[in-house]
């Protein structure tokens, strides 16, 4: 086998039918890279913890979703449970054990996302069983695939695709226009200053971390019909995440969307042109970043 | 002046008992031979991502046992199963096995490990010589390899070169009538993978020569999308695509490539498809997928295997695997080879175990055969067929010919320099 085929790469930069079609490959696996990455920055650059248990409320994210599936029938259900359960794990689970350990060791924190990996996979493997499920396509998107420019593109990643840039978009408005969004800036800039006006950041904190768990729930319900659900399935999920987060500048929501973007991209046209290499290729991307430019693409300057 | 006998122990009698004492301690099995129950011991996967299968590996040894107990045990004694999960690690599976001989007092072995492990566990038993039966691992180096020989281990477990063989032949069938010449393969990325792969695509070459392969791809094991994959293999336009992806990997693959239509694209040959974990977990099983048996109850089509399959289900509430019916098999080898050698002296054991052929619901035409010359298991029941998406799964399954695959087998042996 050739490990490097640029002819392979360079016919499909020429032809409009492989372009589309790698190129919304590129874009799905970018969006639910980025759902779940925009929460680890969002995260980290608020409440400045690196949440090593991400991953999980992709996992939950993925089953609350089949669970509500296979009970209701209804796919709408299915994300809207999917989002909403984690969001209320996520609270649960800053409130309770998250705000112990802010502004402690970096090392205890780490260790106590770390347990509560390993306690969630065994909770869903409790509840679900070890073994791994599907929940399987909705009946309204068993249909062939559309045919654009001659590139196939299943219609199900338009969706994905679509509800993933409507939550990039109003996080990134909010975040930007509305009050809440002011004070969340604010809280990631100055908590002490913020508190003592006397908003109260422990809700702030709270909330930040529902949203974050809601974005990777939120991933996970979206992806749910195409992967296959295991207890542990959000760990390769959560290491991506980080090279994302890595790349685009951690606490950057920007850099998180062009970061995942990025690495759908290498990892869809990477696998044309150097199929023995497509994973080398994201790390070798981010090595270069951080060579260049030590804070991400969109990372702020330490001060 | 005649001696008269002290009463109590005597220095004589005391250094006996001392030395039964050693010997008991260096080597229990022998010591312990003559208790009633007989204790057979079995390392298997019980956690992780392929717990599921050492957990079926179990429930059929225990459906199996049952039966052995129920009709008298094994020469009289009744079997105790001692089962630990060794989390698939080999060191672990190792360790245990010898804590079963050495501590537990277990007289056998039924090693329900992956081939990683089982080359572990097959080490603890050329060291202490124990009757050990392999009923899990399908590496054909296992038995092949003359290095690995030793007269107290069989292997109970299909082949991969045996299914390499078949699976090759039904497929350069169907590559000729349709004209398939284009190929692509798409399997994970680790030993067994490659390994699997090769010796397909090496046979399939063999048996159309004009067969081609355009494309190949190697996603990790347990990688989450496999979508750049399933555009990749697109792009290339094969007319035919090969994979030995198994489990959750390859019940995401086909999630995946189902709503590109890959599936109406070109003929999928997907060889751990017909396994009821993977048949019944798929929600949008696609049709005419070609794959391999792997256990399926209605074939071999007798109604022996049809009731062990759903005295099965009726018992654990769900199909049995692959694993199933190999650790279920090996549990009645035992029982016949202790009939035929008339104890369970594992030596004699081993000796009728030697190239024994027994009745068996799995077997190609009623019984399989444990081979004298290398140990391992032939003759039982191996095909191909096409998937529907509801039962029975695979309807009409093409049996492989034990024949030719006796004939490419040798062959194979010569090629590794095995013979």
């Amino acid at each position: 086998m050739i490990p490097v085929d640029l002819d392979a790469l360079a016919s499909c930069l020429t032809s409009p039918a492989c372009l589309v079609t790698q190129t919304t490959s590129g874009l799905i696996i970018g969006m639910l890279l980025f759902l779940v990455a925009v929460g680890l920055t969002l995260i980290f650059g608020v409440l400045k913890v690196v949440n090593f248990s991400h991953g999980a409320f992709y996992m939950f994210g993925a089953y609350f979703a089949m669970t509500a599936y296979q009970l209701t029938g209804s796919f709408a259900l299915a994300i809207l449970s999917g989002a909403v359960g984690t969001a209320i794990l996520g609270l649960i689970f800053e409130r309770v054990f998250m705000s112990r350990v802010y502004g402690r060791d970096v090392l205890m924190q780490l260790l106590v996302c770390y347990a509560f990996v390993l306690i969630f996979d065994d909770v869903v493997r409790m509840i679900w069983g070890p073994e791994f499920k599907s929940m399987g396509m909705p009946a309204a998107f068993q249909v062939p695939p559309l045919f654009i420019a001659g590139g196939v593109v299943p219609p199900y990643y338009l969706l994905l695709i679509g509800v993933a840039l409507a939550a990039a978009v109003v996080l990134g408005l909010g975040l930007a226009r509305s009050r809440i969004g002011k004070v969340i800036r604010a809280a990631a800039h100055n908590p002490g200053m913020v508190s003592a006006l006397g908003i109260n950041t422990g809700l702030i904190y709270g909330g930040v971390f529902a949203l974050g768990g809601m974005l990777a729930g939120l991933a996970g319900a979206l992806a749910a019909p195409v992967r296959s659900l295991t207890p542990g399935m959000g760990f390769s999920v959560l290491i991506e995440s980080f090279i994302v987060t890595v790349i685009g500048g951690m606490g950057s929501i920007l850099g998180a969307l062009i970061g995942a973007l990025l690495i759908g991209l290498i990892r869809s046209f990477g696998s044309l042109g150097f199929p023995l290499f497509t994973e080398g290729l994201m790390y070798l991307f981010m090595v270069i970043v951080l060579v260049s430019r030590p804070t991400g693409l969109f990372g702020k300057e330490v001060a | 002046m005649t001696r008269t006998r002290k009463p109590g122990i005597s220095r004589r009698s005391t250094l006996a008992l001392m030395g039964a004492g050693a010997m008991t301690f260096s080597a229990p099995w022998v010591a312990r031979a003559q208790a009633k129950t007989i204790k057979i011991g079995m390392p298997t996967i019980l956690s992780g991502r392929v717990a599921q299968l050492g957990t079926s590996s179990r429930n059929a040894v225990m459906l199996e046992v049952e039966k052995v107990n129920a009709a008298g045990g094994l020469a009289g004694r009744q079997i105790e199963m001692v089962i630990r999960d060794s989390k698939g690690q080999p060191q672990e599976a190792a360790r245990i096995a010898r804590e079963l001989v050495n501590t537990d007092g277990c007289e056998m072995l039924l090693d329900g490990e992956a081939s990683s492990g089982s080359f572990a566990v097959h080490e603890v038993a050329r060291d202490l010589g124990v009757l050990c039966i392999h009923t899990c691992s399908e590496a054909s180096s296992l038995t092949a390899d003359p290095k690995q020989h030793i007269p107290n281990a069989f292997r109970c477990v299909r082949q991969g070169i045996h299914d390499s063989i078949v699976g090759a032949s039904y497929a350069a069938g169907i590559a000729k009538a349709k004209g398939l010449k284009k190929w692509a393969t798409c399997s994970p990325d680790y030993a067994y993978g490659r390994d699997t792969t090769g010796e397909f695509v090496l046979y399939l070459k063999k048996f159309a020569p004009d067969v081609e392969i355009i494309s190949e791809s190697w996603p990790k094991l347990f990688q989450p999308d496999y979508t750049e994959v399933v555009t990749k293999i697109l792009q290339a336009k094969p007319q035919a695509m090969y994979s030995c992806l198994w489990g959750g990997d390859l019940t995401s693959y086909i999630d995946q490539a189902n709503i590109y239509a890959l599936f109406t694209q070109m003929e999928v040959f997907a060889v751990n498809m017909a396994d009821y974990t993977a048949l019944t977990v798929v929600k949008n099983l696609p049709k005419g997928i070609h794959s391999g048996d792997r256990y399926i109850k209605t074939f071999p089509p007798t109604p022996e295997n049809a009731a062990w399959g759903d005295a099965y289900k009726a018992k654990y509430n769900e199909y049995p695997t692959n694993w199933s019916w190999q650790n279920a098999t090996a549990v009645m080898f035992l029982n016949e080879a202790v009939k035929k050698a008339g104890s369970t002296d594992g030596k004699k054991v081993a000796e009728a175990l030697t190239g024994l052929t027994i009745k068996c619901p799995f077997g190609a035409d009623g019984t399989v055969t444990m081979r004298a010359d290398d140990h391992t298991l032939v003759g039982y029941a191996i095909g191909w067929g096409t998937t529907i998406p509801q039962e029975p799964y695979v309807p009409d399954v093409k049996a492989g010919d034990w024949k030719t695959i006796f004939e490419l087998e040798a062959e194979w042996k010569k090629s590794k320099g095995y013979t």
